[in-house]
């Protein structure tokens, strides 16, 4: 059935291939992804845009199931039928393809200079000297809360902890809302949107995850153990039974308005705008004291690059450019809000949650999730590991203390930092 | 030597064109693949080239915490998990096999579909349904609890680390217990009348009919039920699979050798599946239900005493 899915797209973008080539002299550009959800983005507003402004060079958007992606891409880049752009994964699987040749070198590509080091992070080598794609979108985390909520309780939007806490016990009082809708049934919650939500502030952002990454700091140092500590004290907070409590079931009790805070991906933004009948606010994760500089995740999630094999490379080039331009961030970031364009150039968004989440950008410091670049390369897995002490600190199953002295002992066990 | 005046027998040919067809697709879909896991466990990926390490996969899987810990975990929860069949499944099995043959039970049919419909379920669906029952949200268990005055009993079971296994368990139970009840079943129907009758005269009915007659001919088809449900067990993974995900939550807890096997050779989230440990995990589950079996048909079933009629 996969298989011949897969043909039949293969059939498809081949004939449409030969048809722009048959119509003109035209370029046509294929483009791998699996993004199968953005097909209508990328056909009625993405494309038209670019090809306005390029005449002589066509676009198609061909994508394949996101299971099937990695697979499916290594195999046609074996063969030698893969297109000429390729939606590349963040870290190791882009990587990976880069390693083997066959991701082309991108760092002197027009376009690149928009983007901050970090936004490029995801799709370089460990030494950070060649890029080879052009990052696309990221997501930002935070808290978005129940305005109604709020306004019913006369909470004002906590900027310290303190202020958060002392929010949280209003609402634990007043009954009426569950304070924080969170469970720890999936795990990821506990570790994606609790500690990499809450984690920067006290790590210091990318100051802390390079000292992580060269072994200068542990996950046993104060800065890492205290957001294991906060998430400790969420868990009076969250809802009856919160350990069997999954995913779906903490998006819905917030949209269903039985939650007064949740804490959040931007990804969540397209669902809750279309399913909350309330007032939605966010904000970035509290600091210690006002005024302290803040630290968000603005996670690096999707980028673009070029194969190395493609025969239309400088078209290639020339669509990537554009890529990298305001133009596209603008159209992109507008057509799927939450997930931000990593253009340096501002964007502007209509979506009145977007706005607020890719504000924080301006006055905080981004950063992307600790465990993704290198340290979740070997067994035991850095990352997943991160996902079951998150759930076992909230559950009250282990100390943050033995939370974090389980992850350093794994990651001591393959890791040895360059020197 | 009447043998040798004997004229020659044909080649009986037609056995083998006989066999062929299940022997090749046997091979093919059975034995190929397993041999070939085997020989998987040997190698590892060193620079992008298998090269044959021996027993090294099995010194890491034992010998490297990393490795050990979750396996013996996995094994642990899975000997739990297969104990709780023994003890809940097969007796109840046999029970209401025991009373579905009784010949005064109105309704018989409907009740016998009514337990086995939840075994041709998929997983899927029985994954999905009980963790939506015992939702501590929109589930009915707690509100069902609370009806009966039992709601400080309800906990979130599947969120527990102490509770979450024997929670499995009892769901697989519930999808399984028809299993039995149909085997047992049978084999209660072909017991003859005459032994009954002859039971009955020596003034053996009720409840002593069942164990001193029923019981001992029925024997034979309880070995094969435990040898099936081991067999079974040890082969688990989608239940785990769609109610506690890959990871086996909470805290590793309900980490069975199949789901153990599918992180370490798929992979999962950020981390990069490796084939020949997986096989390694593979190897090691076929020789333990190997094993099980082989005690199972040694030194079991021998002993069991079987009645001809």
């Amino acid at each position: 059935m996969t298989t011949k899915l897969l043909t039949a797209l293969l059939l498809g973008t081949s004939i449409l291939g030969t048809a722009g080539v048959a119509s003109a002299a035209d370029v046509t550009l294929n483009i791998e992804s699996w993004r199968g959800d953005d097909l209508a983005i990328w056909k009625d507003k993405l494309i038209p845009a670019f090809e306005a402004k390029n005449p002589g060079i066509k676009v198609v958007f061909a994508p394949s199931a996101p299971t099937e992606y990695d697979a499916a891409l290594g195999a046609k880049l074996a063969a030698g039928s893969a297109g000429d752009l390729i939606t590349c994964r963040p870290f190791d699987k882009s990587l990976e393809l880069y390693k083997k040749g066959n991701l082309a070198d991108l760092s002197a590509l027009p376009g690149m200079e928009n983007f901050s080091p970090v936004a490029k992070a995801a799709w370089q080598t460990d030494d950070g000297k060649a890029s080879f794609c052009v990052p696309m979108a990221s997501v930002i985390h935070g808290f978005i809360y129940n305005k109604d909520a709020f306004d019913k309780l006369g909470i004002k939007v906590p900027q310290t902890r303190d202020e958060f806490f002392a929010a949280l016990d209003k609402i634990k009082a007043d009954g009426t809302y569950i304070p924080m809708a969170m469970g720890t049934k999936d795990l990821w919650e506990a570790a994606t949107m609790g500690y990499q939500n809450i984690g920067p502030n006290y790590w210091k952002g990318e100051d802390g995850r390079a000292a992580l990454i060269k072994g200068e700091q542990k996950l046993t140092d104060k800065d890492w153990v205290a957001p294991y500590e906060e998430l400790a004290k969420w868990k009076p907070y969250l809802g009856d039974g919160f350990e069997a409590q999954t995913y779906p079931d903490s998006q819905n009790l917030f949209t269903l308005g039985r939650a007064a805070i949740y804490p959040a991906g931007s990804w969540e933004i397209g669902l809750f705008n279309t399913q909350a009948q309330f007032k939605m606010g966010a904000f970035p994760p509290p600091v210690e004291k006002a005024g302290d500089t803040c630290y968000i995740s603005d996670h690096t999630d999707i980028g673009m690059g070029l194969n190395a094999a493609s025969k239309n490379a400088d078209a290639a080039k020339t669509f990537l450019s554009w890529v990298a331009s305001p133009d596209f961030a603008t159209i992109y970031a507008n057509a799927l809000p939450g997930f931000f364009s990593l253009n340096s150039s501002p964007v502007k968004m209509e979506d009145p949650l977007a706005q607020e989440f890719v504000s924080w950008r301006g006055k905080c410091k981004s950063t992307i999730r600790s465990t993704y670049q290198i340290l979740s390369r070997g067994t035991p897995n850095l990352e997943n590991e991160t996902w079951v002490e998150s759930a076992n600190v909230i559950n009250g199953t282990d100390t943050p203390e033995a939370a974090a002295k389980k992850l350093q002992t794994g990651l001591d066990s393959w890791y040895k930092p360059a020197k | 030597m009447a043998a040798e005046t004997r004229p020659k027998r044909p080649t009986r040919w037609h056995i083998g064109v006989f066999l062929a067809p299940a022997l090749l697709v046997y091979t093919a879909i059975m034995i190929l693949p397993l041999a070939g896991t085997l020989q998987l466990s040997l190698f590892r990926n060193i620079e992008q080239h298998q090269i044959f390490v021996g027993l090294e996969n099995f010194r890491t899987l034992f010998g490297d915490p990393n490795w050990s810990v979750g396996f013996w975990n996995a094994l642990r929860n899975n000997t739990w998990f297969f104990i709780i069949h023994m003890l809940v499944q097969n007796p109840i099995g046999v029970m209401l096999a025991a009373l579905l043959s009784s010949p005064r039970l109105r309704f018989a049919a409907f009740y016998r579909t009514a337990i086995f419909v939840p075994t041709i379920l998929s997983f899927v669906i029985v994954g999905f349904a009980w963790k939506l029952i015992l939702s501590p949200l929109w589930g009915v268990a707690p509100h069902m609890m609370d009806l009966v005055g039992l709601k400080s009993l309800f906990t979130p079971w599947l969120g527990k680390e102490q509770y979450a296994l024997t929670a499995l368990s009892l769901i697989s139970v519930w999808q399984f217990v028809g299993i039995p009840m149909m085997l047992i079943y049978a084999a209660l129907l072909s017991i003859p009348e005459e032994v009954i009758e002859a039971a009955e005269c020596d003034g053996i009915t009720g409840l002593s009919q069942f164990w001193k007659i029923k019981l001992p001919l029925i024997l034979p088809s309880i070995g094969i039920i435990s040898i099936l449900t081991f067999v079974g067990n040890f082969n688990a993974f989608d239940l785990i699979y769609t109610a506690q995900g890959a990871l086996a939550g909470p805290n590793y807890s309900t980490d069975i050798l199949g789901t153990f096997l599918y992180r370490a050779f798929f992979g999962f989230q950020l981390q990069v599946g490796d084939p020949n440990m997986g096989a390694a995990i593979a190897t090691m589950m076929f020789l333990i239900i190997l094993g099980g079996v082989c005690v199972y048909l040694f030194l079991v079933q021998t002993r069991l005493r079987r009645y001809q009629f």
